[in-house]
């Protein structure tokens, strides 16, 4: 099944206008640090990496940790320049990949 | 009203127990229902308000998927017979449990959907409580949000009084009954959460300690576990007359499934 | 009957168990200095320019929504380049690290974290010009996220 990712942000903006954007990823983020209820540990199994682009070029880039909670959130912003695509990925451990793009209308 | 004074009044109107707004003998009053929603911190309550921030929502999209897909040897999705779910199951969670008189049985909203999955769809059973049965549950739930639980089918009454029975009944080496914690003690702290009046209007839900969307079921196996009881097994009819009953205990507060709860 | 008062200390003293008790291999505030060493080389911190939003007090330490920010207008000479998070007592000083790239909007990024008991985090900004801020928050968490058992 592909991962499921909930974004939420506008589909129209303003040129110069700053966009919220909020994503949400189904995942354990499993924290390494547990044990079954036979006392066996429970490996880790995290997201370690999220990218978020515009047109190409990087909003930003964040390296994740165990501390990051179960189904991963993020909300960060950006200056809508001209219309075009976002682009959301996420990694992590076990080889975990997904990806969503979103368009957007900039006036 | 006092303790002893409720005590009293149940035991003159259990025997008249009835879906109605006036017999709600040694019950919190219609008027002082409380959601455990409004116990929550401000930013609980802001996770579950915004779609965008709901964990719940994950479950709720699945679920959407499947409604849609075509499964079983029927070879049909729950939306072929159905149609738009936003109709057709408006309302449905809200009036679950209800009372299935072809089968002559009462039934849970994942009892529901279990035997159309099962006898319309001739797909086999999900597991009890798995993503898939969750995220189906989600989804169908999703579309009473907002809406009034209504539990007035007089066929269930005897699932409501056996659900009473036992929420009443002191259990565990605690030597608790529900109502010690959610109908006489609400609103107080225990371990720095408020105790709430221990409604079913949210579920299923996202609970923060869980890291995941789970059932009443698993909120109820906590809460024996809390009060140190062996829960039911898996599956059993107790907590389905619980169900019942608590339905009819929050007759008329509105559904928040997918709620967010501490 | 019980009273409500035996009633409160006797449930009190049952879920006291429920709290979970940390491994020995936590993070010391040792472990986040030598964390936040590694990411600024030892640069001097200065308070001040970031921010750090996160409630003082938490029902849950599974899930607490935080954001780190520097707020103001920021020049092209001290633009901000990353923002970083860490804390004292999970079993890893590290939270998250964001770095800016060329679309980067308003320093600030929002996420949820789990605290395995109240602890103080420390956010850090770099800026372009080689600067590090530091903003410190205690947190009080009554329910700590689980380390040990699901
Ligand atoms: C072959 C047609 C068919 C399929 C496929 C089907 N259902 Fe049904 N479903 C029915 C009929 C008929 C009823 C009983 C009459 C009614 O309430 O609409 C029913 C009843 C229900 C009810 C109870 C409604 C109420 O008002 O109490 C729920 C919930 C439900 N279905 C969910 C689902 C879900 C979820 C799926 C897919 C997993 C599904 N159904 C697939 C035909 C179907
Ligand atoms: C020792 C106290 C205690 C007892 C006894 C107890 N519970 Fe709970 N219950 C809790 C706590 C704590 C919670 C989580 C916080 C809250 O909602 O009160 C909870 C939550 C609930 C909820 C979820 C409320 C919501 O809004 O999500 C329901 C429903 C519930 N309990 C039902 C029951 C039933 C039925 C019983 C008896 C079988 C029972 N409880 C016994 C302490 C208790």
């Amino acid at each position: 099944m592909t991962a499921r990712v909930i974004i939420t942000a506008p589909t129209k903006a303003k040129k110069g206008e700053i966009v919220t954007v909020t994503t949400l990823l189904a995942h354990v983020m499993e924290n390494g640090f547990r044990h079954s209820s036979t006392g066996v540990p429970i490996p880790r199994d995290i997201v370690t990496e999220f990218v978020a682009r515009y047109n190409g070029a990087e909003i930003l880039r964040a390296s994740l940790y165990p501390a990051i909670a179960a189904n991963p959130y993020f909300a960060f912003e950006f200056v809508a320049e001209e219309s075009g695509i976002l682009d959301f990925s996420w990694m992590g451990d076990n080889g975990f990949a997904a990806s969503r793009q979103i368009a957007i209308n900039v006036e | 009203m006092t303790v002893l004074g409720s005590r009293i009044l149940a035991g003159l109107f259990g025997v008249a127990l009835a879906p109605l707004a006036e017999l709600r003998a040694g019950e919190i009053p219609f008027a002082e229902l409380r959601s455990g929603s409004e116990l929550m911190s401000p930013d609980t309550r802001a996770m579950q308000d915004a779609d965008s921030a709901n964990p719940g929502m994950l479950w709720v999209i699945e679920g959407e998927a499947l409604w849609n897909a075509k499964a079983g040897a029927a070879n049909l999705a729950c939306a072929d017979c159905h149609g738009a779910a936003e109709l057709a199951m408006r309302g449905v969670a809200a009036r679950h449990p209800a009372f299935d008189a072809k089968r002559n049985q009462a039934v849970n909203l994942a009892g529901s959907i279990e035997w159309c999955r099962v006898e319309r769809q001739k797909a086999p059973a999900l597991t009890a409580e798995g993503p898939e049965a969750l995220a189906l549950e989600a989804y169908v739930a999703r579309q009473s949000r907002g809406l009034s639980i209504a539990s007035t089918d007089a066929a269930l009454r005897p699932l409501i009084e056996s659900g009473r029975e036992l929420y009443l009944r002191r259990q565990g080496q605690l030597d608790l009954s529900c109502a010690h914690c959610h109908t006489e003690n609400w609103g107080r702290k225990l371990a720095g959460l408020a105790l709430s009046q221990g409604h079913p209007n949210g579920y299923p839900l996202y609970r923060l300690e869980w890291q995941s969307f789970g059932s009443l079921e698993r909120r109820l196996r906590n809460c024996l576990t809390g009060m140190r009881a062996e829960p039911y097994p898996a599956g059993a009819s107790e907590y389905l007359a619980l169900e019942a009953y608590l339905k009819w205990r929050a007759h008329g507060m509105p559904m928040e499934s997918p709620a967010v709860r501490p | 009957m019980t009273t409500r008062r035996q009633f409160l200390e006797g449930a009190g003293a049952l879920t006291a168990l429920s709290v979970i008790h940390l491994r020995a291999a936590q993070a010391t505030p040792v472990a986040m200095q030598a964390a936040i060493d590694a990411v600024t080389g030892g640069a001097v911190l200065r308070p001040g320019r970031v921010k750090l939003d996160i409630p003082p007090l938490v029902e849950n330490g599974n899930s607490i929504q935080c954001t780190v920010s520097v707020p103001g207008p920021t020049p092209a000479s001290d633009r901000v380049r990353a923002l970083h998070l860490f804390n004292e007592k999970n079993p890893q000083p590290n939270m998250f690290g964001v770095r800016f790239g060329p679309r980067a909007g308003p320093a600030k990024f929002t996420t949820r974290i789990r605290l395995a008991g109240t602890q103080t985090l420390v956010a850090v900004a770099k800026l372009a010009d080689g600067s590090f801020w530091v903003d410190r928050v205690e947190v009080v968490v009554t329910l700590a996220a689980c380390v040990e058992d699901p």
